[in-house]
């Protein structure tokens, strides 16, 4: 269980990205975090991988505090950050140098089999597409085996053939890990075809607006009712959460989203 | 007109297969006779020049006389002793300027604190000219071979010092962050991020360095030296042998160009992940 309790972030320059955010995340729950730019989705990423510290607030996994990079969390960026001075074996098993050479060896091959980039384990980044790149990314984040996986906006510049492709990829790494999983994204499309509950964020200072539970079973197809109603409710919710807060939000809540 | 239009379209029908393969070719021989053709068909024509006595020869000795001058000082076991000297100046200065530059530019890009107190005045002496430093080692250190070193470190230390210093100082954060989130140690994360990030830059500085080196060696054998390539060239003026100068020259140009594809045959497998346009250039 993830769990995070009145989290804020202000920065030094008295930006508020976050404020009072409360989120229980259990385990192998896949959740989709969806809002316009600015509302604090990347901020939550990072502070929940880490990388910063929150002004307020605690994360804490299975009852664990998180206070910097945990060795349960792993992180795919929006970006497939590669080191380029690395093959793509020794990319993918950047964070498991610690283990027995063979055992490394092995889940490498296995994970490069998984995203589909068996016979490029002794190619350099620079000679894979920017959707191969990105699958090493995530082959290097799930070979460390992480409890909880945070994805910021990992697809978002791919197009739209090889975004299907990648979720197709994700979601048998997740299938044998089943790790919980936090994915940022501005595409509807994508939260709908993965998450088991998408999150609607609101700017000023970022916190969860509204949530949408997404209960149909996968493989999940994109244009069976069910994805169209879930994708109707989350964009009317999206758009509920960029209109002034002032706004009357009783007959939105009304109108199909469920809590 | 006509030719060129003819040899295009006869490559254009040309088999697509082929064409890598005429490429390659090009790219190894074709490409050193390409390069040799100026210098060669300059020689030559000062050579028939000299030789059908448009030009008398005395201050600018052909092509033959300096060759012939090169080939004197080969036999004789002179022009190694003065190879020999040059070399051991440059290198000894190249490794104390460089190590020194590496050093320095590692620990003020790094410690911050460092860098506020000590950056300022290095880059106020890296303002005054190298040779500006000549008299004062003279003084210091006499005339044997320490001044010179000294003189060849201090050129060699600066480019390599702003070289690394720049390169620690913009090695990518993203990249940083993917250590960090590995969980890797301090030294973790300079052994397997920040070193080979720095690499490439290092190398280009060691690079840069190292011309400086020949550059100061001859500032400081012109000083006053008993030996070396710079004392040939000194010698030469004084004695009025140009062909013994142009002979030095030569000299220099081989030295110095086979030191920088030693340093970049022994540095290149380092670098050889690099995205660059090194092989279409």
């Amino acid at each position: 269980m993830l769990s995070i309790q009145s989290l804020s972030k202000t920065y030094a320059d008295g930006t508020r990205a976050l404020a009072g955010i409360d989120l229980d995340v259990p385990n192998a729950e896949i959740v989709a975090l969806i809002g316009g730019s600015g509302c604090g989705k990347t901020t939550l990423l990072r502070l929940i991988a880490g990388l910063d510290r929150p002004s307020a607030g605690r994360i804490a996994l299975d009852g664990e505090p998180i206070t910097g990079p945990h060795p349960g969390v792993g992180l795919v960026f929006q970006e497939p950050r590669l080191l380029p001075w690395l093959t793509v074996a020794d990319n993918v098993g950047f964070g498991i140098e610690h283990q027995p050479k063979r055992e490394r060896r092995e889940r490498i091959a296995h994970a490069l089999e998984r995203v589909g980039l068996a016979g490029h384990a002794g190619r350099w980044p620079r000679e894979l597409s920017g959707g191969q790149q990105q699958r090493v990314s995530i082959a290097r984040a799930f070979v460390a085996s992480p409890r909880v996986l945070l994805l910021d906006e990992p697809f978002s510049a791919l197009d739209a053939f090889t975004r299907k492709d990648l979720h197709r990829h994700l979601l048998s790494l997740w299938e044998e890990v089943r790790p919980t999983v936090l994915i940022v994204t501005h595409d509807v499309a994508e939260a709908v075809a993965l998450a088991d509950r998408a999150i609607v964020m609101r700017p000023h200072p970022g916190h969860l607006d509204d949530t949408v539970v997404l209960p149909m079973r996968r493989p999940r197809d994109p244009a069976a009712p069910a994805s169209e109603a879930a994708t109707r409710t989350i964009l009317s919710a999206l758009d509920h959460s960029l209109r002034p807060r002032d706004a009357s939000r009783a007959p939105q809540l009304a109108g199909g989203s469920s809590f | 007109m006509s030719a060129p239009a003819i040899l295009s379209s006869d490559e254009e029908q040309s088999a697509p297969s082929a064409r890598p393969g005429r490429v390659a070719v090009l790219g190894t021989g074709a490409r050193l006779a390409l390069g040799l053709l100026v210098p060669l068909a300059l020689a030559l024509g000062w050579e028939v020049a000299v030789a059908a006595g448009v030009a008398s020869g005395r201050l600018l000795p052909p092509p033959s006389r300096v060759g012939a001058a090169l080939w004197t000082l080969a036999a004789s076991g002179e022009l190694w002793t003065h190879v020999e000297a040059t070399l051991i100046r440059v290198g000894l200065g190249f490794a104390f300027g460089a190590s020194a530059g590496i050093l320095a530019g590692a620990l003020t890009a790094t410690l911050p604190a460092l860098r506020w107190l000590v950056d300022p005045s290095l880059q106020a002496l890296r303002a005054v000219p190298s040779l500006a430093w000549v008299p004062l080692f003279i003084l210091w250190f006499g005339i044997l071979e320490t001044p010179k070193v000294a003189l060849i470190a201090v050129g060699v230390f600066f480019p390599v010092y702003v070289g690394v210093a720049g390169a620690i100082a913009s090695v990518d954060r993203k990249l940083v962050e993917v250590g960090r989130i590995f969980r890797l140690s301090k030294l973790a994360l300079a052994r397997r991020i920040l070193l080979p990030a720095v690499l490439p830059a290092t190398l280009t500085a060691l690079r840069t360095g190292l011309g400086l080196g020949f550059l100061f060696v001859v500032a400081a054998e012109l000083m006053g030296a008993s030996e070396g390539l710079g004392y040939l060239l000194l010698d030469g003026q004084q004695f009025s042998k140009p062909d013994q100068i142009l002979a030095a020259i030569i000299s220099f140009a081989v030295v110095g160009k086979a030191a920088d594809a030693v340093l970049v045959a022994l540095t290149g497998p380092l670098v050889r992940w690099q995205d660059t346009a090194r092989d279409t250039l």
